[in-house]
């Protein structure tokens, strides 16, 4: 079992000729993910690896009964990609494309939305399940089949927290990059769902960095509806106020969106948040034997003052700077 | 990307939102000059791209060119916020009966544009939000439907109570609108919106912060991109296909990828180092691109130590490796450089690297640690 994507998933591959999505295409298809086809206008009757090349979606879903579409295609020509797959009735569609404009995002996203259909990302790695199939830039040889799901807004970084559950000997149900960007179509909280009920799911991964309040949304969640345990962990502690660090949505806005608030807002919610990803094995560990894990941020306020009422006071400070309309602003007017 | 106030009122001017008269000037000379063509008391105001220039001393009142001359003298050349005030705007002063404000965001909860309004204009409107959030009026709009004359009329009424002001302001916000379309905004303010002795509606001030991934489109507001108020650095950055950002530290980081970069500076504060920057060399790895990224970070001369760290998947750890090499070659760092490349094509970047004989971290914690160590002695 595994969320999103399985061996059912047929998927198409959206710019297949390009320089990405050929070498991607043929990755995807040595992994084991039945492509079934890809598009390219122009390309139709042409063949990547040995994928079929169609010039629309509607023709390569009419053809391979295609159910799942990834895009690499330029950010300029993406929305558009992204409006193209949903229309042919692809349910998830996977945008890898880094760059496409956030307003155009907005109203891809009512699309989608209006449409019923799922899109994960843009920008981001995409996702995997072990041994079952893998959409995206992930590389297939950090994974392993099991049981923790990985959920995250980074790449790389992704990687490197996949990489130590590996080698500690632990493995994934699936790993899932929702992307950098500011409007992304699948959030945290969509995939913690999506963990909860998967069976083969038996704790989760959450990575999160600053920017915006998806994380401290997802603790909510965690507290009300999750079961299963969570581990945390948020990029971005020492980066500055209103400067983009990279991700269009890696933004701290005036106070909104800082690393610290996320991590008080996980640790309240019972998710123990890692300082380096290599701490993050012993977290799961710790959890799935049922240990009792330390709360850091719990503890910083306590030790400092050495009186629980400065502490409290600390804490009701930390959650009054969270109102959602100080969240929503964003920069300082002057 | 941000444009200046002087900017953005011209596009306000070019859409048909009021604005002062005003004009921008570089130099003392041209200020005094401005200031008598108009014949009238003025406001001289710092063009920097920071919040609380009034605060800060940046904006002022003149009621004569000689006093214009004055302030232009104190403030051209002052610093705000580590910013040099290299430009003023000078606007013919209004007289102000009411202040408001107006903005227009991408809301990243709702996906969807939210415009705000508040009577609580000419202060600091989180400010206002954090401490009086009841009086802030915000408006969810369908990005697909669109501003509609309706909303615009009930966000005016927040406002005022005049007819003919409310048409004034609903006209302002439906172009303030339609210029957050056409521009890929992300950010358009008017704070404060002031009503005048004459009962009209002005636009005193203007924010616009404009979507970097949309500027392909938009190459009149790249254009406007005002070098002067940036890093050089970050310049050479951009250029070279980089994303970078200076901060305080000495420890120069080199990651793939955004959220890797953060993290590992996380680490080296963690473990009692500074980082001396956020440097992401992107997805493709290019050796020129390694190249680019030394020389931006050897030019900074509080630089102690250098780390890479490469979690290679689409990034090729050998193609780094060849560009450490390559940087070596050409640069002769004078710092110890810390390297740990994983993932794709290791193995062959560590032969390279046998070229170089650097200090290697094999995880990340280490790879820090190690920097941070070397830092310290090359301190």
């Amino acid at each position: 079992m595994s969320i999103f994507i399985n061996k059912k998933t047929r998927l198409i591959v959206q710019g297949i000729t390009g320089r990405d999505g050929s070498f991607h295409a043929a990755q995807m298809k040595s992994y084991g993910t039945k492509v079934a086809g890809g598009v390219t206008p122009g390309k139709g009757g042409s063949n990547v690896a040995g994928i079929p090349v169609f010039n629309t979606v509607a023709d390569a879903v009419e053809k391979t009964k295609a159910n799942t579409s990834v895009i690499y295609v330029p950010p300029r020509f993406a929305a558009d990609a992204i409006y193209e797959a949903v229309d042919a009735k692809i349910e998830l569609v996977i945008c890898i494309t880094e760059g496409i404009p956030a307003n155009d995002m907005m109203k891809v996203y009512a699309y989608v939305k209006k449409r019923g259909a799922r899109l994960i990302g843009p920008n981001c790695p995409g996702l995997i399940s072990p041994g079952e199939s893998k959409v995206g830039i992930m590389p297939g040889n950090i994974v392993k089949k099991g049981n923790v799901g990985v959920v995250s807004r980074s790449g790389t970084l992704t990687y490197e927290a996949i990489w130590a559950l590996t080698l500690a000997g632990i493995g994934q149900s699936t790993c899932i990059g929702i992307g950098g960007d500011q409007i992304i179509g699948t959030n945290f909280i969509d995939c913690l769902r999506e963990f909860q009920n998967d069976r083969s799911t038996k704790a989760i991964v959450m990575i999160g960095e600053i920017g915006g309040s998806d994380e401290e949304e997802a603790a909510a969640f965690i507290k009300k509806k999750l079961t299963k345990p969570v581990v945390g962990f948020i990029a971005g502690r020492t980066a500055p106020a209103d400067v983009r660090m990279g991700h269009a949505g890696a933004i701290i806005s005036g106070s909104s969106g800082t690393a610290e608030d996320k991590v008080i807002a996980l640790e309240k919610a019972g998710v123990p948040v890692a300082e380096s990803p290599t701490e993050i094995p012993d977290l799961v560990k710790l959890l799935l034997s049922g240990g009792k894990p330390i709360f850091k941020s719990r503890l910083k306020p306590k030790l400092k003052k050495k009186s629980s009422t400065a502490a409290k006071k600390i804490k009701t400070k930390a959650v009054k700077k969270k109102s959602m309309v100080a969240k929503s602003f964003i920069g300082k007017s002057k | 990307m941000k444009i200046h106030e002087y900017q953005a009122k011209e596009l306000f001017k070019q859409a048909g939102i009021p604005v002062p008269e005003g004009k921008v000037a570089t130099d003392v000379a041209e200020v005094v000059s401005i200031a008598e063509e108009y014949k009238k008391p003025v406001m001289v105001k710092s063009q920097v791209h920071v919040g609380g220039r009034g605060k800060a001393g940046g904006i002022k009142y003149a009621e004569n060119p000689e006093s214009a001359k004055i302030l232009a003298q104190q403030i051209l050349g002052m610093k705000i916020k580590g910013l040099t005030v290299k430009k003023v705007l000078v606007t013919v002063a209004e007289d102000i009966l009411s202040e408001a404000y107006v903005g227009i965001i991408l809301d990243r909860n709702t996906k969807t544009p939210v415009i705000m309004v508040s009577s609580a204009g000419g202060m600091d409107i989180e400010e206002v939000a954090a401490k009086t959030p009841h009086k802030i009026f915000k408006m969810s709009i369908d990005p697909v439907e669109g501003l509609q004359p309706f909303q615009a009329k009930i966000l005016a009424y927040k406002l005022y109570r005049d007819i003919g002001q409310v048409r004034e302001a609903s006209d302002i916000i439906t172009k303030m609108y339609n210029l957050f379309w056409e521009y890929d905004a992300s950010l358009i303010e008017i704070n404060p919106l002031i009503t005048n002795q004459s009962g009209r509606v002005i636009a005193l001030d203007a924010k616009f912060n404009v979507d970097d991934n949309g500027l392909f489109r938009n190459s009149e507001i790249e254009k406007m991109r005002d070098l002067d108020a940036e890093d050089p650095s970050e310049i050479e950055a951009r250029d070279g296909g980089l994303s970078f950002v200076r901060l305080d530290g000495n420890i120069g980081c080199i990651v793939n990828g955004a959220g890797l970069a953060m993290a590992t500076m996380d680490l080296v504060k963690r473990y009692g180092g500074e980082p001396a920057n956020f440097l992401d060399i992107g997805g493709s790895s290019n050796p020129q691109k390694v190249v680019t990224a030394m020389k931006i970070i050897l030019e900074d001369p509080k630089v102690r130590a250098i780390l890479f760290n490469i979690f290679g998947g689409i990034t090729r750890c050998d193609d780094v490796a060849n560009g450490i090499v390559a940087a070596f070659e050409e640069l002769k760092p004078q710092v110890p450089v810390v390297v740990r490349l994983t993932g794709t094509n290791e193995e062959k970047a560590h032969k390279i690297l046998k070229k170089v004989k650097l200090p290697y971290g094999e995880t990340l914690d280490e790879v820090v640690k190690k920097a941070i160590e070397l830092a310290g002695i090359a301190a």
